[in-house]
């Protein structure tokens, strides 16, 4: 009986913020009039604005996840809680426009299962470059997307890629990606390779196939791909990207929520204040401006 | 009717029942109800109680999602059969080597001490590295050496690292398996004249290979299971399409509808076995002990 009406409790207050909450994003002027009532907030006490209370897990405390290791070029480092990297700063500016102070800022660390776990979760909200698809909103709930990323091939200078400029160039090779990720998708469903894709855990497998010729390109997100042909996988490159509507499927990163969680209602708020007033744009050109001149692979 | 069959020595009473046979009838009774009443319980308990869980709604939903389960199925059994055809094509190799290196093992020419200490050490270093790390140092180091395509396939070399350990677990079933039949036997057989070669082909390997049936099955199941471990170099089998499937929904429901074709093979598998081995005996043995 308790936990029913919980339940509905629970529910209605969810109904009640979906009717209040602005979740269109195009629509900035209503969340830009409301940033500066959020930040004079924020001035005041740094533990939040009035949208957050009561929502967070610990009052007054914004606490933020991801990966374990964090990855550049999304957090430098491997250490979000110096900013640094576009993901860290994406995360301290939602933190700002929703009133935390810095230091009212926790960072833990989960894997991708464990941020999909049925039980309670030990974050606000989790960012890894969590693709936003419609399967994985039937579990857990995404933000409006802070980032649209490409799709990029990497492979060895002599790979067989190197040169092609359309999809139908690529179709002979045999492709590698990581398992769990849009980009593996990205090769079954816009590629269609002849050949069945390899996939591995991580970048250590993928650089092993490669060394040993058994695949002859990756596919990873373009900034992503930039920094591991730069750093991780030597002698490699970045040998082109696809248009990010190519084939329908855009890649957007959302913020990660507990399913139904109300805090993604003034989450998207913030996004959409970032968005209008530029910081987005600001912060993905300060940490992301060399991660995107590739050559551009067309989808016919 | 087990303990009825002896107890036939004093008249039977009215009831056509010894009183001997009376109690132990009512002990019986008392125990299948006290058996029943507690299965309820817990059963109860079970279908009561985790359902009350707090949480229960997202473990549900995140473990045992219909749509989910009827979405990836077809894709997880497409990806299966590639794990029976390793499994079919590494089993035999498995069987012939770990035979071959038990026999080395079992060797009594001081000549052969080599070749003995060889076998010794390839089980020892075999099984006492991890799997996973053959996998990745024979499936990936290997064609890293410079094969061209199509002989540096992982589906090939992740065979082979498999092949290589199992054979070293199964080397050891077999050894134990030979040690295990008594030394007269191996007397008697050399007394009729026989070599060491026809002792070991026809006295004692067919009375070992009767005892080491159950064990092997269990290599052989846990080879099923670990056959996913080619996965890590790159083919998509049907855990790794599991994973797969899981981040693409968020959801855990993949891997119990994998379990549940895995336990397809494995449950009739291990039935057939201890069917076979329950004949083996009835055939071999003059007569079972009730």
């Amino acid at each position: 009986m308790r936990r029913r009406s919980l339940a509905g409790l629970v529910l209605a207050g969810t109904l009640l913020l979906a009717a209040c909450g602005d979740d269109d994003d195009s629509d900035g002027s209503a969340a830009t009039t409301a940033a500066p009532s959020d930040t004079t907030a924020a001035a005041a006490t740094g533990t939040g604005n009035e949208c957050t209370a009561g929502k967070t897990l610990e009052e007054g405390v914004l606490t933020v996840a991801t990966g374990n290791p964090a990855f550049e070029p999304w957090v430098i480092g491997d250490a979000p809680e110096s900013g640094e990297g576009f993901e860290a700063a994406v995360a301290y500016a939602v933190a700002d426009q929703l009133g935390f102070a810095e230091g009212n800022v926790t960072w833990v660390r989960t894997s991708f299962d464990e941020a999909i776990q049925p039980g309670a979760k030990n974050f606000d909200f989790n960012l890894q470059q969590y693709s936003i698809t419609p399967e994985r909103e039937e579990t857990v709930t995404f933000s409006d997307p802070y980032y649209v990323s490409n799709q990029a091939v990497v492979g060895f200078d002599d790979s067989a890629a190197v040169g092609a400029t359309t999809v139908a160039d690529l179709k002979g090779l045999k492709f590698g990606a990581q398992a769990g990720t849009t980009s593996l998708d990205f090769i079954l469903e816009v590629i269609q390779p002849d050949a069945e894709p390899f996939v591995y855990d991580d970048n250590a497998g993928a650089k092993a196939a490669l060394e040993a010729k058994q695949i002859d390109a990756i596919v990873l997100d373009l900034p992503t791909a930039f920094f591991v042909s730069a750093v991780e996988i030597e002698g490699t490159k970045v040998i082109g990207q696809f248009p990010a509507d190519a084939g329908g499927t855009t890649d957007e990163f959302g913020l990660l929520f507990d399913k139904d969680n109300p805090l993604v209602e003034c989450v998207n708020e913030a996004l959409a204040a970032l968005e209008a007033d530029g910081t987005l744009d600001a912060i993905e050109a300060e940490w992301l401006a060399d991660y995107t001149g590739a050559p551009v692979i067309t989808v016919e | 009717m087990v303990t009825g069959a002896g107890a036939s020595a004093p008249a039977p009473a009215a009831s056509g029942l010894t009183r001997r046979q009376q109690f132990e009838r009512r002990q019986r009774r008392r125990s299948t109800l006290i058996a029943a009443l507690s299965m309820t319980l817990t059963v109860v308990a079970l279908v009561v109680l985790v359902p009350r869980a707090p949480r229960w709604d997202r473990v549900k939903a995140s473990f045992f999602d219909a749509e989910v389960f009827r979405d990836s199925f077809p894709r997880l059994l497409d990806a299966f059969v590639l794990d029976i055809k390793i499994f079919l094509w590494s089993a035999p190799c498995i069987l012939v080597i770990g035979l071959a290196l038990a026999v080395t093992r079992n060797t009594r020419s001081p000549a052969l001490f080599p070749l003995r200490a060889f076998g010794a050490l390839y089980t020892d270093v075999m099984r006492g590295v991890p799997v996973i790390l053959w996998m990745y140092l024979i499936g990936f180091g290997v064609p890293g050496l410079g094969l061209e395509r199509p002989w540096n396939s992982p589906l090939l070399w992740g065979s082979v690292a498999l092949v290589m350990t199992y054979s070293a677990y199964v080397a050891e079933v077999f050894r134990a398996g030979i040690d295990s039949i008594h030394e007269s036997q191996r007397a008697a057989a050399r007394s009729l004249g026989l070599t060491t070669t026809q002792t070991m082909r026809h006295v004692v390997l067919p009375q070992a290979v009767r005892r080491m049936v159950p064990p092997l099955m269990n290599d052989l199941v846990s080879l099923q299971k670990d056959v996913a471990l080619v996965s890590l170099i790159g083919p998509i089998e049907i855990l790794r399409q599991a994973g797969i499937d899981k981040a693409k929904f968020a959801n855990f429901t993949p891997y119990v509808a994998a379990a549940l074709i895995f336990l397809a093979v494995t449950i009739p598998l291990t039935r057939f076995t201890d069917h076979l081995l329950a004949r083996d005996r009835r055939r071999t043995s003059a007569s079972a002990v009730r």
